[in-house]
């Protein structure tokens, strides 16, 4: 019987995982504790998005978090408020905006917890020109998102044609090729790690106490684990006489 | 004790003795089994995590803003500006799926002990409406965040109310104050989460407590310990709870806090199943989620909802199915014609019909939480068939098997063979 419940449970539990259907995400290569990228991602984040998407809930002395003093914040990155407590919020009129892209660009504080990390990090590599859009580009993550490509100029223009082979089992399955149609300001893998520092950011934005909350979670899993040293004596003590 | 100790407290028990005296009943004079296995932590976990969620709601409540302009910003606010506002909201939304985990565990307990059964029809009974106040006060509470599915989650479950014949849309709409889900419906359900379910909840507590300690606790053996008494009264095979259980129990609820904090301090989304991926948007009353599921712990049902054929283009059928499937936990002492309680000394059938009733309840759970598509289609066309997802099928005769176990449970509890009991409890 026990071994039938147990059955169940691992059938039910690993059906959960089951995989997702359309363009496979790749794995975010970011690192939380990594503070060089962190702040190399905060710098791509006020210069190419905060122009259009706020990170309302976050303020930009709390970037403090990020190995920053508070001069620094002020001359390097604050950009859209006159003191640093503020929060960051974008300039560009909500109202307009919705008019120009047909939706107001989402507020991004909580996008990495919403959409995942690994979503934003293929989404923003994979953006094609595509001169069926409004706005001449497409994605492979989000079809016929309103957004242009935001760092164009550091990925270069990319084309992409989707083609369907089938492989050596005779499954279909779509392959996709990109060709560089211009070059951007950064390599390959320059952007790459662009990226990933900028995904590292919203991911920290998200959720600013996550490294916070880890380093308190073992303490008092220390304490719980000591405590229960002497719960489970106390126990064993009292009840000695019970048979 | 010091002697001023002391005397204060002669004082006091001289003008008010009845506090030692409800001390001695339900403590250190309630004579509780000594063969309490794994499964009796939940209930003083249960309590636990009762008491984790009020104190934990206190102190949200004192940043949150019950306004549909302002609330998921106040969440942020909590999260990020209130010093340890993450902490206390991530106990709370930790507690709530904790307490559904701890109280679905308790329940199974009565049902694998035989614990609803004669003398403790009402100690069930007041449990069954526990659980149906919790899952209230959950409902009201998972709006509050007026994220996405807080918002959509909110407004499929009142339109579920719309259905009723008759008067369904004029009670959707008294049900939410508003002709959708509005200001008005967030400030109405904060007011019956903070206020008026946890009222209902503590009071019913208190019942199923003083029920339970009136006739006594049963035990894995399902042996009534006041058979046998020894010459001073009291039972042979019970021990007073205080000290033994509560330090038991002290013992449990550390190894529970373990597991809480592990998952509030490493996992708080746990997954997107505690909270939600989609609820870190702000609520949208005009953008519908592509794929709205309620939180896991109401997916048994959800599935059960889903399942049920619309009849005249009514979705009332599965909403009745729904209610009864809730409903029908209220007759259990009565369903159950075994002679024996515990599932130590039942026969074969029961213990398949419970097996079965479990692996059918999660199934029913997993299946709430993911679109009907989720097992592709049947590949072959007939009649009958009205959908061709294979998981609506299975929900389908999952369902039936739901109500198998409950409705057909006269019969084949009393055909089951049973072992004999022993007298006294055994090690």
């Amino acid at each position: 019987m026990r071994a039938f419940f147990l059955a169940a449970l691992v059938s039910v539990f690993s059906a959960v995982n089951a995989a997702e259907t359309g363009y496979r995400l790749e794995k975010s290569p970011h690192d939380p504790r990594d503070l060089v990228s962190l702040q190399a991602g905060a710098q791509v984040f006020v210069n190419y998005c905060l122009g259009c998407h706020g990170a309302q809930y976050m303020r930009y002395n709390r970037l403090t978090d990020l190995g920053l003093e508070e001069g620094q914040i002020r001359d390097n990155l604050m950009f859209t408020a006159d003191k640093v407590g503020e929060p960051m919020r974008t300039t560009l009129p909500q109202k307009e905006s919705k008019q120009w892209f047909g939706v107001t660009p989402p507020d991004l504080s909580l996008v990495a917890r919403s959409r995942g990390a690994d979503w934003l990090y293929t989404y923003m590599r994979t953006f094609y020109r595509d001169p069926k859009t409004a706005t001449g580009w497409n994605n492979l993550v989000f079809p016929n998102v309103g957004m242009p490509h935001a760092l164009w100029m550091l990925q270069g223009q990319r084309g992409l044609e989707i083609a369907t082979v089938k492989d050596a089992g005779g499954h279909e399955r779509a392959e996709y090729r990109w060709t560089q149609l211009s070059p951007g300001a950064q390599s390959a893998i320059e952007y790459d790690t662009t990226v990933r520092d900028l995904v590292n950011f919203l991911t920290y934005v998200s959720e600013p106490a996550a490294q916070k909350r880890k380093s308190i979670g073992i303490v008092v899993l220390f304490a719980l684990g000591i405590l229960f040293i002497f719960a489970y004596l106390l126990k064993k003590e009292f009840w000695k006489d019970v048979k | 004790m010091s002697t001023r100790l002391a005397a204060l407290w002669n004082w006091f028990d001289a003008r008010m003795p009845s506090v030692a005296e409800q001390w001695r009943i339900h403590a250190s004079e309630y004579y509780a089994p000594k063969n309490f296995n794994f499964w009796y932590f939940f209930g003083s976990l249960a309590l636990l995590v009762l008491v984790i969620q009020i104190v934990s709601g206190i102190f949200l409540t004192m940043n949150y803003k019950p306004d549909a302009a302002l609330a998921f910003g106040s969440v942020e606010y909590i999260m990020r500006d209130v010093p340890g506002g993450w902490i206390l909201r991530y106990i709370h939304s930790t507690g709530a799926s904790a307490f559904f985990v701890v109280v679905y565990l308790h329940m199974f307990r009565g049902m694998l002990y035989g614990s609803y059964k004669e003398p403790r029809e009402l100690v069930w009974v007041f449990g069954v409406l526990i659980y149906l106040t919790l899952m209230g006060e959950a409902f009201f509470g998972y709006l509050l965040p007026w994220g996405q599915m807080s918002y959509w989650g909110a407004q499929v479950i009142v339109n579920l109310f719309g259905t009723v014949p008759f008067i369904g849309p004029d009670l959707a709409l008294w049900i939410r104050g508003d002709y959708i889900v509005s200001d008005a419906t967030l400030n109405r359900f904060f007011a019956l989460h903070v206020i008026a379910l946890p009222l209902v909840l503590l009071g019913l507590v208190v019942a199923h407590l003083l029920a339970l300690h009136d006739v006594g606790s049963n035990n894995p053996d399902g042996v009534e310990i006041k058979k046998a008494k020894g010459p001073d009264g009291k039972p042979l095979d019970g021990i007073p709870f205080h000290p033994y259980y509560t330090v038991k129990d002290l013992m449990g609820a550390v190894v529970f806090l373990a597991i809480f904090a592990f998952v509030m301090f490493f996992v708080p989304e746990m997954g997107g199943y505690f909270l939600e991926h989609n609820n870190f948007i702000p609520a949208d009353p005009l953008k519908t989620p592509e794929h709205i599921a309620p939180v896991w712990y109401f997916t048994p049902y959800y599935s059960i909802l889903r399942a049920v054929p619309p009849l005249f283009n009514s979705q009332f059928p599965g909403v009745l199915a729904m209610g009864i499937a809730t409903l029908i936990l209220f007759f259990l002492p009565w369903l159950d014609r075994s002679p024996v309680k515990s599932i130590r000394y039942r026969g074969p059938i029961y213990r398949w019909a419970l097996g079965i009733f479990v692996v059918v309840f999660l199934l029913l759970g997993y299946l709430g939480v993911k679109p009907t598509t989720v097992w592709g289609q049947f590949g072959f066309d007939a009649f009958f068939l009205d959908t061709k997802d294979v998981a609506t099928w299975v929900a389908r005769l999952c369902t039936i098997l739901y109500f198998a176990f409950f409705f057909l449970m006269p019969w084949y509890t009393k055909m089951d063979p049973v072992k004999p009991v022993p007298d006294r409890v055994t090690a």
